[in-house]
């Protein structure tokens, strides 16, 4: 088990990066405490599986340090590193027993039998693989084979930190569920330091404690799923998580209130704007749009029954608004206005929340 | 719901089925017709039943033949299949050489069968040829037309030289298809480069090594032209392979019926062998 820092790690795939774009990492430090469990998310593309073998140490960062509990590791080769990692697509072994691709890190340590036998059959339970043991692992389905990496995983006592590269890719989606509420009591009862990369924004938000957002090869925001949720600090973190995800719309700022198309509109944060210019936008989910008798006058442009609520899009002034209404609340038929619950709503300057 | 019959379609199959009837099932029936039956001249047939093929399973010569051949291919495949494969996995995976490699690896198997053969005839003669001469200057008694085991060491160098690309081109494509997260897996797992070999590389390379091994058995086994240009069969009859013996059967002693029914014993071994080969590296698939 290890706390785990990156210390202003850059990299390029290309040989002489000189654009911005030649970076895949453009900059980025993080600190993973010890047992906690992190997700990377962040669209395709956006770097995070590079992060994720630049931690396994599979790539060499261009720039920057890793640190395992304090030691430098940037130059440590992954057996080393003592980590595990499980794939997209699951990796067995085709030719070997359940039992013998549980044991295979082990056998490679040159553990003894008897404790091999003994991890593997620990590990088994939890998974519960116990039942085929025997059986070859090239004829399990692919949530079983996805179990069989990540039992290889877990099967070293000594692993720093067990990696998850979109596990849940090829499982069918009856099972994600399951496999995904396993890993969770995985960590709670192993209490592994636990990094899960993915672009779903459902199992990042129930697997990890704190979920870094990442676009661009840049960290956008690191914190737990409500405070994404509830105060996202950056307008695409507002617009990658919740579905749909919050509303950005352009606005001006004089006299520390914004105005939303010649509406005044409350909120958190306007008074903090410095007038140095920027392009500006209010942040707000569609959560905290309701109907009132007076405020921003919209018209309704369509519903969409989503079951228990219904996404109403509204327009102002040819600017699109979300908004949820859940299904017992009316939508009033003509002289409509909407207004913005103002403890929610924010103001961003360049994409970034103004603090 | 009715299902509409029309007999009409099977117009639609009649190409196929002639095309087929005239590159395989004729031929292969005038070559059963003339094994049951013995011919003289003007065109007269009469019915001898399976005398020819007793008489050729009983045959001493058909036996060294055969004997021959079973050497000759399972030497074959001893030196082709590792050192393909070895080649293979030396061959790099990314880089400007990837190229290079699989050129040079394919050059061999551009040539005509008849070219090969002619190439080697003239390197291993012991006056004026590069390994006949280089042979003898390095002291070993070499001269492929008079000593046997000359002439073997000079087919199964040639076939190496010919065909061991034909492995490696095939092994090759099968490691290039392995995914990375194969290898990181082992990586991360502590795996030894042997056994990664063992139990990432081989397992996946079982289906391409089990078809190189189906190609070399089957065409070393057919093995013909190249050997005829360079030894003819000899000295005396030390490299009569299967079909060479075969060919001096049916053209040379114009023995119609016993060389038909040698072909058929000849096709039935090949068929049999490639079968059971199959057959048996495929059994834990079907399971």
């Amino acid at each position: 088990m290890a706390g785990i820092s990156l210390q202003g790690i850059r990299h390029s795939y290309l040989p002489n990066p000189a654009a911005p774009d030649d970076w895949a990492i453009k900059r980025l430090s993080l600190e993973a405490g010890d047992g906690s469990a992190y997700a990377l998310l962040g669209p395709s593309g956006c770097g995070k599986t590079t992060m994720l073998n630049i931690i396994s140490g599979l790539l060499r960062p261009t720039e920057g340090q890793i640190f395992f509990d304090g030691l430098d590791v940037t130059e440590a080769t992954p057996e080393s590193r003592n980590i595990a990692q499980v794939f997209q697509f699951p990796v067995i072994y085709d030719t070997m027993t359940v039992f013998d691709n549980l044991a295979f890190p082990l056998r490679n340590r040159r553990v003894s039998e008897p404790d091999v036998k003994r991890r593997v059959h620990e590990i088994a339970d939890m998974l519960e693989l116990a039942g085929m043991l025997r059986q070859r692992a090239s004829g399990l389905t692919a949530d079983g084979k996805q179990k069989i990496s990540l039992g290889r995983g877990l099967v070293r006592s000594d692993v720093n930190v067990i990696m998850f590269d979109e596990p849940l890719t090829v499982i069918d989606p009856h099972l994600k569920w399951e496999l995904r509420s396993k890993l969770k009591e995985l960590h709670h009862k192993i209490g592994r330091t636990m990094i899960y990369v993915t672009h779903d924004q459902t199992e990042a938000l129930t697997f990890a404690d704190r979920v870094v957002v990442m676009n661009e090869g840049e960290i956008v925001q690191i914190g737990t799923p409500v405070e994404l949720f509830e105060r996202p600090n950056h307008t695409f973190v507002g617009h990658f998580i919740g579905s749909p995800g919050m509303n950005v719309l352009p606005c001006e700022v004089a006299d520390g209130k914004a105005r939303f198309a010649g509406v005044p509109v409350d909120s958190t944060n306007a008074a903090a704007y410095r007038g140095d210019g920027g392009r500006l936008e209010l942040g707000v989910r569609p959560e905290f749009v309701r109907f009132t008798e007076t405020g921003i006058p919209v018209e309704v442009v369509k519903i969409l029954d989503a079951g228990r609520y219904r996404i109403v899009e509204a327009s102002h002034a040819g600017h699109p608004i979300k908004m949820l209404i859940s299904e017992d609340k009316p939508i009033p038929a003509n002289g409509i206005h909407v207004s913005f619950d103002a403890d929610r709503t924010r103001l961003y300057r360049d994409g970034w929340m103004v603090e | 719901m009715r299902k509409s019959v029309n007999q009409k379609a099977w117009w639609f199959v009649v190409p196929v089925v002639v095309l087929v009837a005239f590159n395989a099932i004729i031929p292969l029936m005038t070559v059963v017709n003339y094994s049951v039956q013995e011919s003289f001249g003007g065109n007269q047939f009469f019915w001898s039943g399976m005398r020819w093929f007793e008489e050729v399973l009983r045959a001493e010569r058909f036996h060294s033949a055969l004997l021959r051949q079973s050497m000759f291919t399972g030497a074959i495949l001893v030196i082709e299949v590792p050192l393909g494969l070895a080649i293979a996995l030396s061959m790099p995976r990314k880089g400007p050489w990837v190229s290079v490699c699989l050129v040079l690896m394919a050059l061999p198997l551009l040539i005509p069968w008849n070219v090969v053969g002619a190439m080697w005839n003239i390197m291993a003669l012991p006056d004026i040829g590069l390994l006949g001469r280089g042979m003898n200057a390095l002291g070993f008694e070499y001269n492929y037309t008079r000593e046997p085991i000359a002439a073997w060491f000079t087919i199964l160098l040639m076939d190496v030289w010919h065909w061991t690309s034909l492995v490696t081109l095939l092994c090759y494509a099968g490691l290039v298809s392995i995914p990375d997260p194969y290898y990181q897996a082992a990586k991360i797992d502590g795996a030894r480069p042997w056994a990664v070999f063992r139990f990432i590389q081989l397992p996946k390379l079982k289906y391409v090594l089990t078809i190189a091994i189906l190609l070399r058995f089957m065409d070393s086994f057919m093995i013909y032209t190249e050997v005829v240009v360079v030894t003819g069969g000899g000295p005396g009859s030390s490299t009569t392979f299967l079909s060479i013996d075969l060919v001096k059967t049916a053209l040379g002693q114009f023995d119609l019926g016993p060389a038909a029914a040698m072909s058929l014993i000849y096709f039935l071994i090949i068929l049999l062998f490639s079968w059971l080969f199959y057959t048996l590296m495929m059994r834990n698939e079907a399971r």
